[in-house]
């Protein structure tokens, strides 16, 4: 007997397939593709809002939910306060906001961690009067400080569950194919976003430039995507990237720069072929250009620079000395330019970027990576998040992810910043561990970390200016003299959670900071 | 021979670039409390550098000081202050003639016994502003025993001159050519004039070749960015290292079978070959060439 709509019978099992459905019409278990041929108002047809305060109504967002941002549009960032103004208004409480990063633009978080709409953060770093307030305990729950590659462990594990993402695209179809490279917003990679937009139960775009279907290349993919909205600027994008970052033109930034070009020209890691990333801090990014000076000298290329991708990067890459990129987060507007049109200048996810728990990670197969540091001490423990007066000020980035997946990792610092040393005993918050750090290159010396004896034979009758971290310590303290320790109190306002998910620091409100 | 490529100018009243002066590796570094410092930060910067000349650690960099005039109200306490600090040497601005060079060598040796050190502890320089100061460059060259050098100041000089500074420097040239002469005659260093557009790699590296060119031992130089770009026009060839080692190596030889009359590539040796040879040498492992001492000794 016809069983189907179409009135074919069908049975209930052949062989081993059991449990057979009929078809029951084109339309009947997929509603909300399409009801009618001619109805293109279907939720998963039209996915286009008119408000952000519609998007967050379909989206079914309610109390105690987790809601994602990025952080690609740096300080030039407008979607995170817009949309949590729009939640606030809304009345919706007790959010867990995990952003892959916040800067000094989102001090207005402030008034909703007062209001109560957002109870927890999960970020990258912290900076401006909202680091200051929390690092006062502003906060009941601690915030958790996590790597990038970190942060794309927990949102595929399912530790961050990520219940509605709203990320800005600079520029998106319909239906929701975007990319991070068109646009007045064009922020360039988008490996960030990318990570959300495959884990997040509900998917909103916001865009400030809805163009032709389809949008390709796209870098977030149309069968992702729940909602879209327009809004008038996602980002300021003068803020957002600048023409090219300028190699700094501190005496001080440029002789470490250098100091860390020579280590690396001697190291056993240059050889035709190496890859490399540098942070984009004054010294780090400095280090390119006398790198490039040793790579044209020696006839040597890399194979494939990472990160964070900056125009120095770009630059060696169009002349020759470095053949691929591969790009989480550009930084700048050169490095905007090149990912949109160079083939080999290649967008990945932070989960491709250094998840240590996927199944190989970019950082893996790094061969020297430059970092910078607020502190380090005398086990090689790196701290990039807080400063000398105990308060959170940066951030802990690709700075775990890098120094453990590389061969050698080096972190450039001046050995003293302003009048404090930077080599110390102990640093106050732990982002690194030592057993990652190869090598310290500071303005006065030359550090090798003790457990890679093979580095400390390798360069064992360089010219290099080589002392013990200890030395270098001594030398700072000689100058600096050594500061009244910092007098924290009980109150646990952050979390620093390693790469892999435990915790490697916690990090304490300091009194006599929060009473000034 | 001592190298005296680079001398480093740091205002005596920044603490961040007194504490820093010797890590960019000029050959010598200059704290200033002169012209860089304001009248009210006149005292702040002499406590600055002599606290600094006491405890800090220079690592052996040679340390000079630019202090006031003696026409000022504060030439004679920098004196006093300095030659307690012991820096290697004390800089005189503005010597117009050798009395200026005498009148503070008297008040350093003064305050040298004061100060129970070895008369001749601190040594001196002195910076020719001034066409009279130019004029008089070779009798401010032997004014003195602790007379190590004598410096081209073009600023003050130009204006004196009624003239202005240009790329090609023609102005100075007269200046630069008789000061030079001066120290060549008395047998002490030559410093010239600084080139204070940071931003003009090319000209400054233009300048130097002129000044090197004409004789000069080196330059004064404002910011570490500078250090470089000089040092490497003071680099020898390879060419000329090569020559000089063949020099050198000859002059062991002649020294081991008592010869007083050599050649070398076809040509006599005689002492100005020689000195000009040890200078290559000298400047050659100062720009990272290692050369061991087999190498130029047969």
């Amino acid at each position: 007997m016809a069983n189907s709509s179409i009135g074919r019978e069908i049975p209930a099992a052949v062989g081993g397939f059991a449990n057979l459905t009929p078809f029951q019409g084109a339309v009947k278990n997929t509603p909300l593709i399409k009801r009618r041929k001619g109805d293109r108002s279907a939720p998963k047809l039209n996915k286009l809002v008119e408000t952000v305060e519609q998007a967050v109504l379909k989206s079914g967002l309610k109390d105690g939910m987790t809601i994602s941002f990025h952080h690609h549009f740096r300080n030039g960032d407008r979607v995170i306060n817009m949309v949590l103004d729009v939640i606030a208004n809304l009345g919706i409480k007790n959010l867990t906001v995990a952003s892959s990063s916040l800067t000094s633009v989102h001090d207005e978080l402030i008034r909703h961690i007062e209001n109560k709409v957002i109870t927890r953060i999960f970020t990258s770093g912290l900076r401006g009067d909202l680091a200051g307030a929390i690092s006062c305990g502003f906060m009941e729950e601690p915030v958790i400080f996590h790597s990038h590659g970190g942060r794309a462990r927990a949102v595929e594990t399912g530790q961050i569950k990520i219940d509605v993402a709203f990320l800005g695209v600079p520029s998106c179809d319909v239906y929701g194919n975007a990319n991070g490279y068109t646009g007045d917003s064009a922020c360039g990679a988008l490996g960030y976003a990318i990570v959300d937009a495959n884990h997040a139960n509900t998917v909103v775009l916001l865009t400030d430039n809805l163009v032709e279907y389809p949008n390709t290349p796209f870098s977030i993919d149309q069968d992702l995507v729940d909602h879209i909205v327009t809004v008038d600027s996602v980002g300021d994008s003068s803020r957002i990237a600048t023409g090219a970052t300028r190699i700094t033109s501190n005496p001080k930034d440029l002789l470490i720069a250098k100091n860390a070009a020579d280590v690396i020209a001697y190291s056993p890691y240059f050889e035709d072929g190496f890859s490399l990333q540098t942070g984009s801090g004054g010294a780090s990014l400095a280090t390119t250009r006398y790198l490039s000076e040793h790579m044209e000298q020696r006839g040597i290329t890399a194979s494939w620079a990472l990160g964070g991708i900056t125009s120095q990067m770009v630059a060696m890459h169009e002349a020759g000395l470095i053949k691929r990129l591969l790009d989480v987060q550009s930084f700048d507007l050169d490095a905007i330019r090149s990912i949109a049109k160079n083939p080999l200048h290649t967008e990945i996810d932070a989960s491709f970027y250094a998840n240590p728990l996927n199944k190989g990670c970019a950082v893996n197969k790094l061969n020297v990576v430059v970092l910078s540091a607020l502190e380090i001490d005398v086990d090689f423990n790196v701290n990039v998040l807080t400063g000398s007066d105990g308060t959170i000020m940066g951030a802990s980035g690709g700075h775990s992810d890098t120094a453990i997946g590389s061969g050698l990792s080096i972190v450039v610092a001046p050995l003293i910043r302003g009048r404090i040393a930077t080599v110390v005993d102990r640093v106050i918050t732990v982002i690194t561990p030592g057993e990652s750090v190869d090598i310290l290159v500071t303005d006065r010396g030359i550090a090798i970390n003790p457990r890679r004896p093979d580095l400390i034979e390798h360069f064992r009758g360089s010219s290099l200016p080589i002392y013990t971290i200890g030395e270098l310590k001594e030398r700072a303290e000689h100058v600096a003299g050594k500061p009244e320790p910092l007098v924290f109190d009980d109150r646990i306002v952050g979390l620093v959670e390693y790469r892999d998910g435990t915790i490697i620091d916690v990090i304490r409100s300091v009194p006599v900071y929060c009473e000034s | 021979m001592k190298l005296r490529r680079t001398m480093l100018y740091v205002p005596g009243n920044n603490a961040a670039m007194v504490k820093d002066a010797h890590i960019y590796r000029s050959d010598a570094i200059m704290f200033d409390l002169e012209d860089a410092i304001a009248v009210e930060e006149k005292d702040s910067a002499r406590f600055l550098v002599y606290h600094a000349l006491r405890n800090l650690n220079y690592e052996g960099m040679e340390t000079v000081v630019r202090i006031n005039g003696l026409d000022t109200p504060y030439g004679r306490d920098d004196i006093a202050a300095m030659v307690n600090a012991k820096p290697n040497l004390i800089r005189i601005p503005k010597a117009d003639r050798a009395q200026d060079v005498q009148d503070v060598e008297a008040l350093v040796a003064e305050e040298e016994r004061a100060a129970g050190l070895e008369e001749g502890t601190i040594g001196l320089m002195a910076a020719i502003e001034s066409p009279l100061g130019v004029l008089n460059s070779y009798e401010i060259a032997t004014s003195s025993k602790r007379l190590i050098g004598i410096a081209f100041g073009a600023e003050d000089f130009v204006t004196n001159m009624k003239t202005t500074r240009s790329k090609a420097g023609i102005e100075l040239l007269f200046a630069r050519s008789h000061i030079v002469a001066s120290a060549r005659a008395a047998g002490i260093y030559a410093l010239d004039t600084i080139f204070s557009d940071l931003d003009d790699e090319d000209g400054l590296v233009h300048e130097v070749e002129v000044a090197k060119q004409l004789g000069f031992d080196g330059k004064s130089i404002i910011s570490p960015r500078q250090i470089a770009p000089v040092h490497r026009v003071f680099q020898p060839t390879d060419a000329e290292i090569e020559a000089a080692k063949r020099v050198m190596r000859a002059v062991a030889e002649a020294r081991r079978i008592n010869s007083g009359v050599f050649t070398v590539d076809g040509k006599m040796i005689d002492k100005p070959i020689i000195e000009r040879a040890e200078r290559v040498i000298e400047l050659a492992r100062a720009a990272g060439y290692r050369i061991t001492a087999e190498e130029i000794d047969g």
